[in-house]
């Protein structure tokens, strides 16, 4: 099975450097088909592992030491157990999905090559992450994704805000890192090792504090990567780029890494429930501060892009509260619909030749019948509506909320899931149906190339019906995650779904409702929650007022203060004291040999002197 | 009694004077004599260390020193005819061509 | 007692001597002088036990090296006296003087390493020249072979450089005085 897990991890890698080599060319083909192909292999060798996983259970390698000095030993090994194939599956199922829509999206960028390498790098990155078998191997993949979603965010580095948004989620992502940094340093302190088993198997000796210390410094690193307050606002920013970036990394598999890491250390986090309840409140919050954001944002991509940042709070509330396996449930069925969800909005800006105002659009549903549907179907999967995906892993999760008593998380979901219904067909509804807008500016869409709209197939298929296995999922994850009880009754259950069920149908009718009527008023936008949301609460000012001008005050302030007049200065009179020794010096140099025999002497006495008073061996 | 002391002085008396010889000459068949000087002073110092020593490195010392005195004196010589021949004069002051 | 005596007397001629070297105006004196000043050397030789060097210094320095001086002065005007323009002479004998206090200073002091162990000690019942053969010809070999080659080295370079344009006049040659000049 060993041969399967190299297969699996190793061909994006290879497909990664072999695109790699034409990166510099113009458009081949040939690199976008072949990326696909050796992504589609890993996926295929990721579904042979998970078989296997099923049946024989989890598969550990060491391919070679890495690190060993002293105590320290970390080796490259891998784990493929009943998590990491999980991830595995999806990252690599989404993974050829993208690449595949890439060929089509990407066809008339003249970076095409350059774009697959790119992207295979990011799977590759993944793939380390998602199946180290110790910490060091998890942040190497952590920061691999971080370096690619900063190449590909990047993309178009000659648009300045393209640019800007790579640079924001990299230093973003990098204040994070230090947290999770001090947070390995910590485990390796207090355990002297990182291999997960041994970490998890020594932690309970350990003081509760320092469990506590080391669980809140990781979850800041999983702040940064899951974009979760008060470090979101690089996602919505980080929609410049290409829209298969967005559909892969910033909502199906990067994003989620966060949540993967909580999952993963659930033997920790179930040790200290508090920090997992704060988790959780903060993933509550997420989900109703992000989708009161997503409610009046005009850009396509953004709207998706504050979707992704609630449904990543909901995963949190699971994981925070012990439900981890619910949590990551939620991560696949999310990862399916959501980048349907990108991928089809990908569609309407290409129609649309790259404009994402949904106020312009309208009515598009005539000119693109399959991607409207297919961006229908996540969008109701999203919503939470039976039997789609979304439903069940959704509902699991309030289900836990309201299981542990937690009746204001509850609450906050369960509102989070009204507006989340609202805002999905707010968008299907301004895009799709009403009046069509893009007339009035002189739009002419098309339908995207066939094989795209076939590439989105399975995943449209996988929105569908993830949910339905949740029993055979539970069962697979649970030989590995913390099992979870819920010891609601019946009926209340069956109350709190139909209610779950009513708010989100309501948000969808009001939807329908209000944008078949031509929407809101102008009044509205003048009010003040408009303003307030339609800023984001005015948190990016905030940071802008606050942190960014003072620091780049700062900056210049030691640039222009002590680089300037202190360092250089210091280097710039040494080598001003060299030159006017030089310019001195020259005279000694009379070309007279008398003269160069009198220095020679003098060097003579210098060494005399030298010879008479110092003494090594004395 | 002489000791190993009074010899190095010796040397050290001689070597002074060769360096005055080759800071005050300044024409050149003299400074040569004066670098002879200074090949001389050191070479009693290597005797005489050899001698007090009961070691025969000290005469191996000196006695290579003489030949290359005696290679040093050929070329040299040599390349002071020619310069003579050219200039017609062999004055220190008469050669600067190296003035920086 | 004999020692004593010599080495006071041959101090003296070889510091006369050679401050005669460093201070006449007149090359054949000086000439003169350095020749003696050299066999006086090869008395301190000899008291020295070092025979063979001290006929070294007699047959080389004085023998071969002052007469290739004297077959070099021929060439150049001996008779009239060198002037020598000097600049600062103060710096000279001050430096001088600095540097001989300093050498004696130092000399003066114990050795800084007692334990002088000699490699090449000398043997009983062993002459000093055939010491010296002994030595020079089994650990010594290479640097002797390499010596020859220098001397021989230096007689064809000391031939071929003295010999160039023999035949010529050997006062300046005014086309290449020019040349000089105007390469200046």
């Amino acid at each position: 099975m060993e041969k399967y897990l190299y297969t699996a991890l190793f061909a994006p890698l290879v497909s990664s450097l072999f695109v790699a080599l034409f990166a510099s060319r113009p458009k081949m083909l040939f690199t976008g088909v072949i990326a696909s192909i050796l992504i589609a292999i890993s996926m295929v060798s990721s579904f042979v592992l998970l078989i296997d996983v099923n049946t024989h259970g989890a598969l550990h390698v060491n391919m070679m030491d890495w690190i060993v000095a002293g105590n320290l030993y970390i080796p490259f090994g891998f784990v493929v157990d009943e998590v990491s194939v999980i991830m595995m599956v999806t990252v690599t199922l989404v993974s050829t999905v993208v690449h595949i829509y890439s060929i089509g999206y990407m066809d008339h960028d003249k970076s095409f090559n350059r774009f697959f390498s790119y992207l295979s790098a990011f799977v590759f990155s993944m793939m380390i992450l998602v199946m180290s078998d110790n910490f060091v191997g998890l942040f190497i993949g952590w920061e691999g994704v971080g370096l690619c979603s900063w190449l590909l965010i990047g993309f178009w580095y000659h648009k300045h805000s393209a640019s800007w948004a790579a640079n924001e989620a990299f230093i973003m992502n990098r204040i994070a890192d230090l947290g999770m940094l001090m947070g390995l340093f910590l485990i390796y302190w207090n355990v002297g090792s990182l291999q997960y088993e041994e970490v998890f198997a020594t932690l309970k000796d350990l003081d509760s504090v320092v469990v506590a210390t080391i669980g809140i410094f990781l979850f800041i690193g999983a702040m940064g990567k899951s974009a979760q307050f008060p470090l979101h606002t690089w996602l919505a920013d980080a929609m410049e780029g290409p829209t298969p970036v967005s559909a892969l990394i910033h909502a199906a598999t990067m994003v989620t890494a966060g949540v993967y890491l909580v999952i993963r250390c659930g033997e920790l986090y179930s040790m200290i429930p508090d920090v997992g309840f704060a988790i959780a409140s903060l993933g509550a919050f997420v989900a109703l501060f992000a989708a009161s954001m997503a409610l009046v944002n005009n850009d396509l991509k953004r709207i998706i892009a504050y979707s992704t940042l609630s449904q990543l709070g909901y995963m949190f509330v699971a994981a925070g509260l012990g439900a981890y396996w619910i949590a990551l449930f939620h991560l696949m069925t999310h990862a399916f619909f959501k980048s349907l969800l990108f991928l089809g909005a990908g569609n309407v800006m290409h129609a649309m030749h790259d404009e994402l105002n949904i106020k312009k659009m309208g009515g598009l549903y005539g000119s693109m019948k399959a991607t409207a549907i297919l961006m229908s179907v996540a969008s109701v999967a999203l919503a939470g509506i039976y039997p789609l995906a979304g439903f069940f892993s959704k509902d699991k999760i309030l289900e836990v909320a309201f299981n542990e008593g937690a009746y204001f998380l509850w609450f906050a979901l369960f509102i989070g899931a009204g507006l989340t219904a609202f805002y999905s067909f707010r968008l299907v509804m301004l895009v799709f149906f009403g009046e069509k807008e893009y007339i009035k500016h002189g739009f002419h869409p098309h339908e995207a190339q066939p094989f795209v709209i076939y590439a989105l197939l399975p995943l449209g298929l996988l929105a569908v019906i993830a949910g339905w296995f949740e029993h055979q999922f539970e069962g697979f994850t649970t030989r590995l995650l913390a099992r979870y009880e819920i010891h609601i009754s019946h009926g209340i259950e069956i109350v709190l779904i139909g209610a779950t069920l009513c708010i989100a149908v309501g948000g969808i009718a009001f939807a329908i409702y209000k944008y078949q009527r031509g929407g809101f008023s102008k009044t509205w936008e003048e009010g003040f929650f408009y303003k307030l949301l339609s800023n984001q609460y005015y948190i990016p000012k905030v940071y802008e007022l606050y942190i960014m001008r003072p620091f780049t005050m700062l900056s210049q302030f030691v640039w222009q203060k002590i680089d300037m007049k202190v360092v250089d200065f210091t280097v710039d009179s040494i080598a001003r004291t060299i030159y006017k020794t030089g310019e001195k010096s020259r005279k000694m140099q009379s070309g007279n040999l008398s003269d160069m025999l009198r220095w020679m002497v003098v060097g003579m006495v210098v060494l005399l002197v030298l010879a008479l008073f110092y003494r090594p061996m004395a | 009694m002489i000791t190993l002391t009074h010899y190095l002085i010796l040397t050290g008396l001689l070597f002074a004077i060769g360096l005055v010889g080759v800071m005050r000459r300044t024409n050149l068949l003299m400074l040569f004599f004066s670098t002879e000087i200074l090949l001389n002073a050191v070479n009693i110092g290597f005797v005489a260390v050899s001698k007090y020593y009961g070691d025969f490195t000290g005469q191996m010392f000196a006695f290579f020193i003489i030949a290359v005195a005696a290679s040093e004196v050929a070329v040299g010589l040599g390349l002071l005819i020619l310069w003579y021949k050219r200039n017609g004069s062999v004055d220190l002051n008469s050669l600067q061509m190296m003035k920086g | 007692m004999y020692e004593v005596i010599a080495f006071y007397i041959f101090s003296i001629l070889t510091v006369g001597m050679f401050g005669i070297v460093v201070m006449s105006k007149n090359a054949l004196y000086a000439m003169s002088a350095l020749a003696g000043g050299m066999i006086f050397i090869s008395g301190f030789f000899f008291i020295l036990d070092a025979e063979f060097l001290g006929v070294v210094q007699i047959v080389v320095y004085s023998g071969a090296i002052m007469a290739l001086y004297a077959f070099g002065m021929m060439f150049f005007d001996t008779t009239r006296d060198v002037s020598e323009k000097m600049r600062s002479k103060k710096i000279a004998y001050t430096l001088s003087i600095i540097s001989a206090v300093l050498i004696v200073a130092i000399l003066c002091m114990p050795l800084v390493s007692e334990s002088i162990e000699a490699s090449y000690p000398a043997m009983e019942n062993v002459g000093n020249i055939q010491m010296v053969g002994l030595i020079l010809f089994t650990k010594y070999l290479v640097p002797f072979e390499l010596a020859a080659i220098m001397l021989l080295v230096a007689m064809i370079s000391g031939i071929v450089l003295a010999s160039k344009k023999m035949d010529e006049h050997l006062a300046i040659e005014e086309d290449e005085c020019e040349m000089l000049k105007e390469g200046k």
